[in-house]
Formats: C-alpha cells, structure tokens, sequence
C-alpha cells in the first residue's frame, strides 16, 4: 500500500460540514449538523437506527446532496474527493449468485483508475497487499458468495482500502462479525487508523470507543463527545432512552449530562 | 441425423444452412450478453426490448409497401425500434420517478400493439406469427451479413468493457464512487442487449428470443464461479441448444424456432432438477 505522506498538522480538515440540513421529503434526518474531522482523525458514528449515520456517510461521499449547508472533503467538493475515498456499504445488494471471486471484488477498488478498464499489474499488487492487511490473502481466489458473513465483511474492507484512500468510511464493519473475530477487526482497523482518516459507523460503543478519539452520536442533530467522556448516559440519551445497559458510569454528575459543553 | 446433415449441403435447402450459421453466429453475442443481463437481474428489460420491436418490424412493413422506402428493411426496423426502446427504458429507469415497471409494462406492450396494427394495414399477406415465433424460411443472405456486422460489434463492446461492466452489475454504488460512469454503462448494456435481441429475432422470433438470453446463462451460472466462465459455458450451451434444436425440427418436422427453445429450457431443467436431487441426497 502506498502511503500517501501529507502534513499531519496541516490546517486543512478531512471532512468539514457547515450548518447541513437535509431531508427524505418531508421527513428531516439531518438538522443543523456542523463538525469538522481533522486529517488522520479517527471517528465513530453511533446512534439509533434512522438516525441518519449511513445519509451522513453519502453526504460525504457525494451521492446525496444536502438540502442546505456546506460539506467539503479534503478541500474540495465529496464529488471531487471521491477518488480518494474508501467506502464499505453496510448493505452490499448484491445478488448471491453473482459469481466473481474475491480478487474480482477487491480489483473494483482500482476500477476506474484506468482508461479502458484493464487492471494493470499494479492494480492486482495493490489489491492484493489489502487483502494482506486484512489477513484475507488466502481468499483470494474463492468465489466471493463462498465466504462467511465476517469474511465478505473484510473483503469488502480490502475493497476500499484497495482506493487507497486518504478517508476510510466504513459502514457497519463489525456487523455479521462473530464476537471472537471482532478482537481482530479492532486491531486492524486501529493499525489502519494511524495512516488514513477513518470514520466507522457502529452499533457497539464498546467496540470502537477503544479505536477512536471522539464518537459522534447521530440523532437527527450530531453530538460530539471525546471518548474519555463516554459515559451510560450519554449513551441512554442519544439512543432515546430505551436501551438496556449497565451504567458504570462515574463522572457524572447527580443533574445528569450536559451537551451543550462538549462541543 | 444423417438426413440432416446431407439437408445442410443441399442446395435447395439453403435457408436451413443459413438458420444454422444466423445461431451459430448469435450465440457468443448471447452468451455474453446473456450472462451480463442474467447477473443484473434484467431479464424483464430485455423482454421489454424484444417485444418492442414488432412495433419497427411492422412499420418498416409498412413504409416499404406505402412509401416505396425499399431500403427500410424490417431487419433495420428493428434495429431502430430496438435501441431506441433500450435508450427509453434506461433512460426512464435511471432518471423518471415514474414505477419503472409500469413504465416498462408499457412500452412493452405499445410496441407490439403498434406492430400489428402496422401489419394490418400493409397491404400484402404477411403473416405476424412468422415475426412473433420465427420462420428460418424468411433468412435472407442479406441478413446473416448484418447479423455478422452486429455480432461483432455486440462481443467487441461486451469484451472490452469486461471490468468495468462486472463493476457496475455487482455494485452500481461503488462503481459510481470509483468514477466510473455507471449510467453510460447501464445504458450500454442495454443497447447491446437489443442488438442481440435483433441478432436472432429471425429465427426464434420476438416471443421466444429471451429464452436464449436467460436460459443458457442461467444454466451456466449453476457451474461457473466467474463471469467469464459463465459466458463461455452459455455461448457452448447456445451453440448446442441451436444446433440441436435445428436438427431436431429438421427430423421431426417441427417448428424451429420452438424447437430450438425448448431444448434449451430442457437443459436448464435438468440441471435444476439434478442440483436439486442431489441437495436433498446429502
């Protein structure tokens, strides 16, 4: 994998909306978000279902557009940014039956970077080093609709770090997972974390809250908490109160937990 | 069988010779594109597609006999009429908030009323069942020269644009994202199955042509682990299928094109039903 060396301290932000609004008809999923995500930042997006995680996620890829507010990613326009974005789809509609193998699925990360469409030698080394990262190399040449749900859930990871990206948004990566491979995924999206922007949307906190600097909880508004901050009720508040959890929580104070510092 | 086979060299039995080489050249193009609409579950567009095109065949019909329009074949009717009924579904799929199906339903349809109507009024015994199922008599040698011109053109394009075309039908989304111009590419696929929609109307006929899309693919894909062998397993089955069901009709004197579909189904048949004993063996 190429490393594409760029100032850490540089001033310019990965991603950075302003005041966005954006809407499914009449129905509002976004309000008034605004944030920015420095370069080399490490992010999770948690929240409850239709929260609005995944139309966050295609704001920034540029494959919805906002009603009003402004996104730039890496300083220009997510259509022109694109390119050097790695995207992992939480749904994958794909028909199981398709017959490719793995390296046909890891290869469309660098569809595209060619004229006619040939995959050059390059493409196939750098497809192939993802797989390498992911520990998947084995696969390479199974038939894609061969693999566990946890497999496919890392070829698909390969598939977006094949773009060698500069921002990585993974959409669900741990969903599918069993609980003993899901150690393994942390410890490869951490090494991934210390070279590209990674922007993860999970269900478990207790899962990515160990890899990220700061978790943003998504409900219609976004809310950023530094992960030091996470705490059960940050947690029962973002998710509308009606989620069991055990609250270990300790730096809360008696009045419960205010938002309004934390940004 | 032997019959058959001195029938092909008989001079007078020219069209059965010509029958075969319109299949044999046909299938790859089916094969290929066949493959490709298979694994995008487009089946219902090219079904669409080929029935639409008996609205040009009819008006070609009738331009001819009305207009002196000689040179307006109904081979290049429906070529026209194809095209521009694949570039209206695609575009109506990729852009409209109309149901796409409706849509579709629509155009499927209105192409074939328009057809007949058209046939009505030309003047001239011309008998649309010869156009809805097919009439190997009707090959001209004309039309094996614009079947090899299009036949080309169909696996050329089909060929070249493997990857990207394997991108778009797995993942339109991350095709998109990756700058690829999946709607080019959606309408693409479209054109091409329209031409090859045109490749064996003649023989098969615009009822039954989709049979050669889908069943030789879809046999295939019970055996292939990559599209390519998937293409190349339909185009053997299509050759076979086309082969054998010409040789057939010949023997038993039966309808050809029929014939040639129906062996064709018999395959599929057989290796669902065997896929399915031996699952319920294990």
């Amino acid at each position: 994998m190429k490393i594409t060396p760029f100032p850490v301290s540089s001033d310019l932000p990965a991603i950075q909306c302003e005041q966005l609004f954006f809407s499914y008809g009449e129905v509002p999923i976004l309000t008034n978000v605004s944030f920015s995500i420095k370069k080399l930042d490490a992010v999770a997006l948690v929240g409850p279902n239709g929260g609005g995680k995944s139309t966050l996620l295609k704001l920034i890829l540029g494959l919805l557009t906002p009603q009003s507010g402004t996104i730039q990613v890496l300083g220009t326009t997510p259509q022109q940014a694109r390119k050097k974005i790695g995207y992992m789809p939480q749904y994958l509609q794909y028909d199981t039956s398709f017959p490719v193998s793995v390296m046909d699925v890891v290869l469309m990360g660098r569809a595209g970077s060619t004229g006619l469409g040939r995959y050059s030698r390059e493409d196939r080394r750098v497809a192939m080093q993802a797989m390498t990262e992911l520990a998947v190399d084995g696969l390479a040449s199974r038939p894609f609709n061969s693999l566990s749900g946890g497999q496919r859930q890392r070829i698909l990871i390969a598939r977006a770090l094949a773009c060698e990206p500069e921002i990585l948004l993974l959409d669900e990566p741990t969903a599918n997972v069993d609980p003993g491979v899901e150690l393994q995924f942390f410890e490869i999206l951490k090494a991934l974390a210390n070279r590209v922007t990674v922007l993860t949307v999970s269900h478990d906190l207790g899962f990515v809250s160990q890899m990220v600097s700061r978790v943003f909880c998504i409900n219609r508004q976004v809310k950023i908490h530094p992960t030091s901050e996470l705490t059960g009720e940050i947690i029962h508040e973002m998710y509308g109160g009606d989620v069991r959890m055990v609250r270990h929580d300790h730096c809360c104070s008696e009045q419960g937990h205010s938002h309004a510092d934390i940004l | 069988m032997l019959t058959y086979f001195s029938a092909l060299t008989d001079p007078n039995m020219v069209f059965l010779r010509y029958a075969l080489f319109a299949g044999l050249l046909a299938a790859p193009a089916f094969g290929i594109i066949g493959t490709y609409v298979v694994a995008r579950r487009m089946t219902y567009l090219a079904g669409a597609i080929a029935h639409c095109v008996l609205g040009g065949i009819g008006a070609a019909l009738y331009c001819q006999v009305h207009y002196g329009m000689a040179w307006l074949t109904p081979m290049l009717g429906a070529i026209v009429t194809a095209i521009a009924a694949a570039l209206v579904i695609g575009l109506v799929s990729l852009r409209s908030r109309e149901r796409v199906d409706s849509v579709i339903g629509a155009i499927w349809v209105l192409g074939m009323a328009a057809g007949i109507i058209f046939i009505a009024k030309t003047p001239g015994y011309i008998d649309p069942m010869s156009y809805l199922f097919g009439n190997i008599l009707m090959i001209t040698g004309q039309d094996l020269l614009t079947i090899a011109v299009l036949d080309v053109i169909v696996i050329g394009l089909g060929l070249l644009s493997y990857n990207r075309m394997i991108a778009v039908c797995f993942d339109e989304e991350f095709a998109r994202l990756r700058g690829i111009r999946t709607e080019l590419y959606t309408l693409l696929l479209l054109c091409l199955t329209a031409l090859t929609i045109v490749l064996m109307v003649r023989v098969v006929g615009i009822v039954m042509v989709i049979a050669l899309f889908t069943l030789p693919a879809a046999t295939a894909s019970h055996f292939s682990t990559r599209i390519w062998q998937m293409m190349v397993l339909a185009t053997l089955l299509g050759l076979v299928s086309v082969a054998g069901g010409l040789s057939l009709s010949y023997g038993l004197d039966l309808p050809s094109g029929p014939t040639i579909v129906m062996l064709a189904g018999f395959f599929y048949l057989i290796v669902i039903v065997g896929k399915g004993l031996k699952n319920r063996l294990r």
